[in-house]
């Protein structure tokens, strides 16, 4: 789940300046006839890197973002809901595998991606540093941030570098599932009880501000993207991405009869959604470490990584000879 | 036929599907690797289904429901073997009881499938094929990590040492054992056991580990009938923390 938006970094001018003329041009043109870039394939340095930075968050968001949906396996109520959340938390762990092979196909190991993860190098999705605070909170993720995952990944698909689009095409199919899921269990919710009613509404409060974040920054803060939209790295902006999703999924929230908890949240008549400007300087404080679960997802990780190393170590050294088994024993 | 016994044979069956799914789901997330975090999940996920399985027979023959039977009971109700309670410890531990309670498992359900009990032998025909990839995963981990670094033998031999004793908890026999074996429903635990030795064995014996000698191990029993150590109870109110919220509700 991911929704890009602040993961660029600004491009310099004369980034550029090393590259060979003639091979970028005509990378340029492959990228302008819709051709797909492959692995082996010329590609400018700018081009990998960024890559590289996008995938790799991409895959981090897939893994983190497994934890605090994963909380709720063990407390999920029922067999259905316990059965679905299982399966929906290992298909987001099985996102970040397919991602980081993705990534490694441009020159990094994921070891290499792991270690940037941990060592706080390297982003993830900014809303995964928020709490899912009762079963609710992960009912209100499964629908709503999967959608907005959706909406930023089904864009990306169209992008030109062919690993990640392939990986995306398999992960939206499965995302489209999570969204039904998530959605079937917010209805459950939303027309239960009067306790389930409080409890989803609650969450839905909780977690607005950092969905209306999910797709960074709004454009006219964002650093300048035009070599990448023209490369198609960036396949939408931020505030593209935000419409999209305002418009795809405010009506279905209040058709539930639960209230959005913004007042200037309004579709204006030529087709545009006002809303609240997202406080984008908590958003600054919490990508930069200061949330309220980042350093909990991290050492969580972190612990993973240090207690599983042993593991890593024996499947990569040489096997041991085989015991001698007597003939006929 | 004796429902009593057929009941017995089934909730200890279901119980310790729902448990091991339980604790297997608890790795994801924390795997050791995604390949490990993925295989964990998954077969989490086979697990719950196979007990949800074998609630369902349950329920025809007039117990609970089965949402009711897993998520409102008390320990000393549940009739699992105490292996699968057990907190999932670091991956040695978790991946030495996956090995020996699947390679029981993959026996029982074959057994199953001969039961004179027909809805028994049609959900094990069902799901047999689920647990051979459960075994496969289990062995394949222990050859080759079980002759891998010197590091990597030590952690599972002490697991293995620490875990046998519960492992042959599995094979607590119910007072219904012969009972059952008349009638042609479960072909018992002992036939059971010595079977699944001889197949650990020979997993075994393809790497650096030793299996310790079983005479000198006294089994942990007791769970077949609602005895549990300290770990089940709080899983168990994990486990219904939502669900109790409001039992009657729509989740």
């Amino acid at each position: 789940m991911y929704g890009g938006g602040n993961i660029f970094e600004a491009t310099k001018f004369d980034d550029l300046a090393t590259e060979d003329p003639v091979k970028l041009a005509e990378f340029e043109a492959r990228i302008a006839r819709g051709e797909k870039i492959e692995p082996n394939d010329w590609m400018p340095e700018l081009y990998r890197k960024q890559l590289i930075r996008m995938i790799e968050q991409h895959a981090h968001s897939e893994i983190i973002g497994a934890l605090p949906e994963g909380t709720w396996i063990t407390r999920a109520p029922g067999f259905r809901r316990k059965m679905a959340q299982m399966a929906k938390v290992q298909d987001e762990v099985g996102h970040g595998q397919l991602l980081y092979s993705a990534a490694e196909t441009l020159g990094k190991s994921r070891e290499a991606m792991l270690t940037d993860l941990i060592n706080g190098k390297s982003k993830y999705s900014n809303v995964f540093n928020y709490p899912a605070v009762t079963w609710a909170d992960s009912n209100i993720i499964s629908w709503l941030i999967d959608a907005g995952a959706i909406v930023n990944q089904m864009a990306n698909a169209k992008g030109s570098y062919g690993p990640y689009c392939r990986a995306l095409d398999r992960i939206c199919a499965e995302e489209a599932f999570h969204l039904k899921y998530g959605h079937d269990a917010v209805v459950h919710m939303a027309t239960g009880s009067p306790k389930q009613r409080e409890m989803i509404q609650a969450a839905l409060n909780r977690w607005w501000p950092p969905i209306m974040t999910f797709f960074g920054p709004s454009d006219k803060m964002s650093t300048h993207t035009e070599t990448l939209v023209r490369w198609k790295v960036k396949m939408a902006t931020n505030d593209e991405c935000r419409q999209q999703f305002l418009d795809m999924y405010v009506p279905k929230i209040w058709e539930l009869g639960l209230t959005v908890p913004d007042p200037k949240l309004h579709k204006n008549a030529d087709g545009v959604w006002e809303y609240t400007e997202p406080d984008w300087v908590e958003f600054k404080e919490v990508i930069n470490g200061n949330g309220p679960c980042n350093k909990e997802r991290l050492a969580v990780r972190r612990t993973a990584e240090e207690k599983g190393a042993w593991v890593r170590r024996a499947l990569l050294a040489p096997k041991k000879e085989a015991k001698y088994i007597k003939p006929l024993a | 036929m004796n429902t009593e016994a057929l009941k017995d044979l089934l909730y200890k069956i279901a119980d310790d599907q729902l448990i091991l799914g339980h604790r297997n789901s608890e790795w994801t997330g924390f795997g050791p690797m995604l390949e490990e975090d993925i295989a964990f999940s998954s077969m989490a996920q086979d697990k719950l289904g196979h007990s949800l399985a074998f609630y369902k027979i349950l329920h025809e023959l007039g117990e609970a429901e089965p949402d009711t039977v897993a998520f409102t009971r008390n320990a000393n109700q549940f009739h699992n073997c105490q292996l699968v309670e057990l907190p999932i410890g670091e991956y040695d531990f978790s991946l030495i009881r996956h090995f020996l309670f699947d390679n029981a498992e993959i026996l029982r359900f074959d057994m199953l499938t001969r039961s004179s009990y027909e809805p028994i032998a049609k959900v094990a025909t069902k799901l047999k094929g689920e647990v051979k990839y459960h075994v496969l995963h289990a062995n394949t981990m222990i050859k080759q990590l079980g002759s891998s670094t010197d590091e990597a033998i030590e952690r599972l031999q002490n697991s293995l040492n620490e875990a046998l004793p519960y492992a042959l908890g599995i094979f607590e026999k119910s007072k219904f054992d012969n009972e059952l074996i008349a009638e042609g429903i479960f072909e018992g635990e002992e036939k059971l056991q010595t079977q699944w030795l001889e197949n650990i064995k020979k997993v075994l014996s393809q790497t650096h580990l030793e299996l310790p000698d079983l005479n000198t191990i006294t089994p942990k029993f007791g769970g077949r009938y609602g005895e549990h150590t300290e770990h089940l109870q709080p899983l168990l109110d994990e486990m219904a923390e939502v669900f109790s919220i409001d039992p009657t509700a729509e989740w």
